[in-house]
C-alpha cells in the first residue's frame, strides 16, 4: 500500500518569491483522504497557515497565499483540466475556490506536482517556468504590462521554442499550460481574473489581483511523464469511456451553443437575467438570439482538454473602435454582464467588450457589475462627466471600454472603481454623501451570477447567494435543503472536475470514479454529512473572521442584494421581488440543517463532532465580534 | 506492384471539426501504454494559439527517410501494413530518425525505451475510434492505395497555426 493516495503525486510546490525559495510538500494520506484537494485542501491548507490571525491577513500583502491546485480527477475525468486557485479573496475575505479549465492541470501532474503555494511577493515582476521538475523564478520585466494575446504570443513563441530546444532530438514535445495575469491583475483591480487560453478565467474571488500583487505575471507548465497512478486501471478506463460516452450524448446541446443560448433565454423566457445593473431581469431583444452569434460570429467550436462537449466557441469581429478581436462564444455569463447588463444589445459590441475583458485580464462577471453600477450611478445622476472627464451611457459600449481603461489606469474614480463594486459603493457614499450601497448588486463583497433570484423560475433561489460560503458564486449556490447544493460544489472544486459535465453523471457515479482513480471508499452519506461539512464549516469560519477592513455580520449580510426587494418593472412576471420574511424564514431552516446557529455560526458540538476543535476558538472570536 | 495498390487505411484530420479536446491523445495512450500520459501519444493536437487546432502524426511516407536514418535498424517499413514498425530492442534513442523526419513526428520520452511511431492500431485506430464515438469526426479514417503525395498532409504547427489564425480570424 502506498503513503500516497492513488491518483495524487503527493507533492506541492510551495514558492516563497520574498526570498526566491523553492521547497516540496507532502502531506499525510489522511490530509488528502479528509480534504480531497483544490477548494477543500486550499482550505485545509489556509487554515493551517492562518488560523485565529486570518482577520490580520491582507489579501493583498505579502503575508497572502496564492494556491493553484488540482485535484485527484484532473486530468482523469472525462472533461476538462481544471485548477482550483484560492487564497484569501480580496472581494470576501474570505475563501473561494476559483476554478478553471488551464493545462496547467494535466501539465503540473504531468510534471510530477499536485500543486503549486505561492507566498510572500517579488520587488520585481516575475514569471514561473516548470519543465518537469525543473522550477525556475525568471526574470518578467520584459512581459510585465502586456495584455492577453500578447502573453499568448510570447508564451508560444519564446518558451515553446524554448521547450522544443530542450526537447531537441527527441521529437516535438505538445503544447505548455499557462496561467497569466492582465493589466487589471497588474493594477490590483479586485475583479482581475487568473487567465488561462485567452477567454478562460478563474474569476470568481479577484484572485488576479493577489497574483498581481505578487509580481507574478504568468506560470508556464510542461510536464512530460505520465499521470500518477490510478487504482484500478481497467476500471478506470472502462468508466472513462462509459462517461466519454454518456456526457457527449446528454451534452450535444451544449456543444452546439454552449451556455451561449442563454443570452437570449434566460431573459426572455425566465425572467432572470441582468439588465442595467439589474433595475430589470427581462427582455425579448431577438438580437442576442443564440443563431445571431453562431450565424454571423462564432468561427469555429472550441474544447477543453478530454471534453466529450466542447462548449466553447471562437467568435470574431472586426470592430470600429477596437480592431479586430477573438474572444470566446460570448458565454452566457459574458453575453449578459457584459452585454445586457449594460443595455447593450448588439452581438458586436458584446463581443468587443468580452474580448477587452479577455485582454485586460478582468473577470467578465465582476467587471460587467462594476461597470454597470458604474452607469445607473450616472443615470442617477450621482457622478457626471465631469467626475470622469466622459459620458457612461446604457449601450455606448465604447464608453464602457473607457471605464475598464481607466479602471486599470487607476486615474480618479477609477482608483475607487478598481477596488471592486461593493468597497467603490461604500466610498461614493461618503464622498457624494449619499447612499449608493443599494446599487451594489453583490452579496458580501462577490457579484452576484447573472442568475436573478425575482422570478424564481432560474436555478437560483432567494437564498442561493445570500447565505453560500462562496457569495455570489453562481457555481457554487445554496440550497435549502443543504445536500443538493453546496456539497455538491465543494465536490466538483475539491476533486477539480467540470461541472458541466459532472452535472449529466449522478453524484454516486461522481464517487465511483473518484474511489476507482484513488482506491477510495467514499461513500456519499460520508462526504456530505463529514467531509464536505467540514470543508463548508472552515470556509464558513474563515469569512465570517473576515478582516482587515471589512466584516461581515451574517444577520445583515447573509441577505439577498437591496436590488433584489424591488419589484421586477416589465415582462410577464412585472411585480415580483423577494419578500424579505422568506428569506429570513429560509435562512432560520438552511442554518438549522447545516448545523449552524441562530446567527450562522457554526455550533460549537459540530465543530467538535467533526473534529474542528481548534476551530471552536474562532468562533469566540467571532461571536464576540457580533455583541459588540 | 499488386500489393502497393491494396486500399490501406489512412488517417485524415479535418481541421474545421477539430476543438482541441485532445481524447484522441488521451485513448492513444491509454491504449499503447496502459495510463493516461499526454506526450507519449502518437498522435498530438497542437493549440499554439487558443482556438486553433492542429493535429501531427505519421503520414507514412513513400521514401520512409526515418527508416533509413536509423542506425541500429530498429525502424523498419512494412509493406504489407505500408507502415514504420519499431523493435523496442534494437532503439538505442539516438534521434536520427526525427532528425530525419519532415515533421519530427517520432517521439522520444523519459520511461520508454524506445522511440514511439504511430503503429495505427492494427487498421482500427483508437484515435480515430473515439473522435467518432463522441461525434466530433476530426478524425476519420478512409482507404486508399498509397500515393506519394499523402505526405502533403504533414503540417509543422507553428506554421500551419499562423495560417489557420489567418483563416478564421481576418475575415469580416
Amino acid at each position: 500500500m502506498r503513503d500516497i493516495p492513488y491518483g495524487f503525486h503527493g507533492k506541492i510546490l510551495d514558492i516563497d518569491l520574498s526570498r526566491s525559495k523553492i521547497k516540496v510538500l507532502e502531506f499525510d494520506e489522511e490530509v488528502y483522504r479528509e480534504f480531497i484537494g483544490g477548494r477543500g485542501l486550499a482550505t485545509y491548507i489556509l487554515w493551517k497557515e492562518f488560523g485565529l490571525d486570518w482577520s490580520k491577513v491582507n489579501p493583498l500583502g505579502p503575508e497572502n497565499l496564492l494556491i493553484i491546485l488540482t485535484g485527484p480527477l484532473t486530468g482523469f475525468w472525462p472533461g476538462g483540466s481544471r485548477v482550483c486557485i484560492s487564497g484569501k479573496s480580496p472581494q470576501s475575505l474570505g475563501i473561494i475556490g476559483s476554478t478553471v479549465d488551464s493545462d496547467v492541470g494535466v501539465e503540473l501532474k504531468a510534471s510530477g506536482y499536485d500543486g503549486i503555494i505561492i507566498r510572500g511577493a517579488s520587488k520585481d515582476p516575475v514569471y514561473l517556468f516548470i519543465y518537469n521538475d525543473n522550477i525556475e523564478i525568471r526574470d518578467a520585466s520584459h512581459i510585465w504590462g502586456l495584455k492577453g494575446s500578447e502573453i499568448i504570443n510570447w508564451i508560444m513563441k519564446d518558451i515553446y521554442n524554448e521547450l522544443k530546444s530542450l526537447e531537441k532530438n527527441k521529437g516535438l514535445p505538445s503544447h505548455p499550460g499557462y496561467l497569466y495575469i492582465g493589466p487589471a491583475g497588474e493594477s490590483m483591480v479586485r475583479c482581475a481574473a487568473v487567465i488561462s487560453r485567452r477567454s478562460h478565467g478563474a474569476g470568481y474571488g479577484g484572485y488576479g489581483a493577489v497574483m498581481g500583487s505578487k509580481k507574478l505575471k504568468a506560470i508556464v507548465v510542461k510536464g512530460c511523464n505520465p499521470l500518477p497512478e490510478v487504482y484500478d486501471k481497467d476500471g478506470y478506463k472502462d468508466m472513462l469511456y462509459r462517461l466519454w460516452k454518456f456526457i457527449g450524448e446528454k451534452g450535444r446541446r451544449f456543444r452546439e451553443w454552449g451556455t451561449a443560448a442563454g443570452g437570449y433565454v434566460v431573459g426572455a423566457e425566465t425572467s432572470s437575467e441582468p439588465i442595467r445593473n439589474w433595475q430589470s431581469e427581462w427582455h425579448n431583444n431577438k438580437r442576442v438570439h443564440v443563431s445571431e452569434y453562431q450565424y454571423y460570429w462564432m468561427r469555429h467550436r472550441w474544447g477543453c482538454y478530454g471534453c466529450p462537449i466542447s462548449c466553447m466557441k471562437i467568435s470574431y469581429t472586426n470592430c470600429r473602435w477596437l480592431g479586430k478581436v477573438v474572444t470566446d462564444g460570448p458565454d452566457y455569463e459574458a453575453q449578459a454582464y457584459l452585454g445586457t447588463n449594460l443595455g447593450v444589445f448588439n452581438p458586436r459590441d458584446n463581443i468587443c467588450l468580452t474580448a477587452l475583458a479577455d485582454e485586460l485580464g478582468f473577470d467578465s462577471i465582476g467587471t460587467g457589475n462594476l461597470l454597470g453600477f458604474i452607469a445607473e450611478l450616472f443615470e442617477k445622476d450621482i457622478i457626471s462627466e465631469k467626475d470622469l472627464g466622459f459620458k457612461v451611457e446604457w449601450g455606448n459600449a465604447e464608453s464602457f471600454a473607457k471605464l475598464m481603461k481607466l479602471i486599470i489606469e487607476r486615474k480618479g474614480l477609477g482608483n475607487i472603481f478598481a477596488e471592486g463594486t461593493y468597497r467603490a459603493a461604500l466610498a461614493i457614499s461618503k464622498i457624494k454623501g449619499v447612499d449608493v450601497t443599494k446599487y451594489a448588486v453583490t452579496v458580501k463583497g462577490v457579484a452576484v451570477g447573472a442568475h436573478g433570484v425575482r422570478s424564481c423560475l432560474d436555478y437560483t433561489k432567494p437564498i442561493s447567494y445570500a447565505v453560500s460560503v462562496q457569495c455570489g458564486d453562481h457555481t457554487s449556490t445554496a440550497k435549502l435543503d443543504y445536500e443538493s447544493g453546496e456539497p455538491i460544489a465543494i465536490f466538483h472544486d475539491s476533486a477539480v472536475i467540470c461541472s458541466f459535465t459532472a452535472f449529466h453523471v449522478s453524484f454516486e457515479d461522481q464517487l465511483r470514479f473518484l474511489n476507482v482513480v484513488t482506491g477510495w471508499n467514499l461513500n456519499k452519506d460520508v462526504w456530505l454529512n463529514v467531509k464536505a461539512r467540514r470543508i463548508l464549516f472552515l470556509q464558513r469560519i474563515m469569512l465570517l473572521l473576515g478582516g482587515p477592513d471589512i466584516y461581515w455580520d451574517p444577520r445583515i449580510h447573509d441577505d439577498v442584494p437591496p436590488r433584489f426587494y424591488e419589484p421586477l418593472p416589465e415582462g410577464p412576471y412585472k411585480g415580483k421581488k423577494i419578500d424579505r420574511s422568506e428569506v429570513m424564514r429560509q435562512r432560520i431552516e438552511y442554518y438549522r440543517r447545516v448545523g449552524y446557529d441562530e446567527y450562522g455560526i457554526p455550533r460549537a458540538e459540530e465543530l467538535k463532532s467533526l473534529g474542528l476543535n481548534d476551530a471552536i476558538e474562532a468562533v469566540k472570536i467571532i461571536k464576540e465580534r457580533l455583541r459588540t | 506492384m499488386n500489393e502497393s495498390r491494396e486500399p490501406y487505411p489512412w488517417i485524415l484530420f479535418r481541421e474545421d471539426l477539430c476543438t482541441g479536446c485532445r481524447c484522441c491523445m488521451i485513448a492513444c495512450s491509454l491504449k499503447h501504454e496502459g495510463k493516461v500520459w499526454i506526450e507519449a501519444s502518437r498522435i498530438r493536437i497542437y493549440e499554439l494559439i487558443p482556438g486553433v487546432h492542429v493535429a501531427v502524426y505519421c503520414v507514412r511516407c513513400f521514401d520512409h527517410p526515418c527508416v533509413d536514418a536509423c542506425p541500429t535498424g530498429a525502424l523498419s517499413f512494412d509493406k504489407s501494413k505500408f507502415l514504420v514498425l519499431v523493435d523496442e530492442s534494437k532503439c538505442n534513442l539516438c534521434g536520427k530518425c526525427i532528425e530525419a523526419c519532415p515533421g519530427s513526428v517520432p517521439r522520444i520520452i523519459s520511461g520508454k525505451k524506445s522511440v514511439v511511431v504511430c503503429d495505427m492500431c492494427n487498421g482500427n485506430p483508437e484515435c480515430v475510434r473515439i473522435c467518432q464515438m463522441l461525434g466530433y469526426n476530426a478524425l476519420i479514417l478512409v482507404r486508399y492505395e498509397p500515393r506519394p503525395q499523402f505526405k502533403e498532409f504533414l503540417r509543422d504547427p507553428m506554421e500551419a497555426t499562423q495560417k489557420l489564425k489567418e483563416k478564421y480570424f481576418n475575415r469580416g
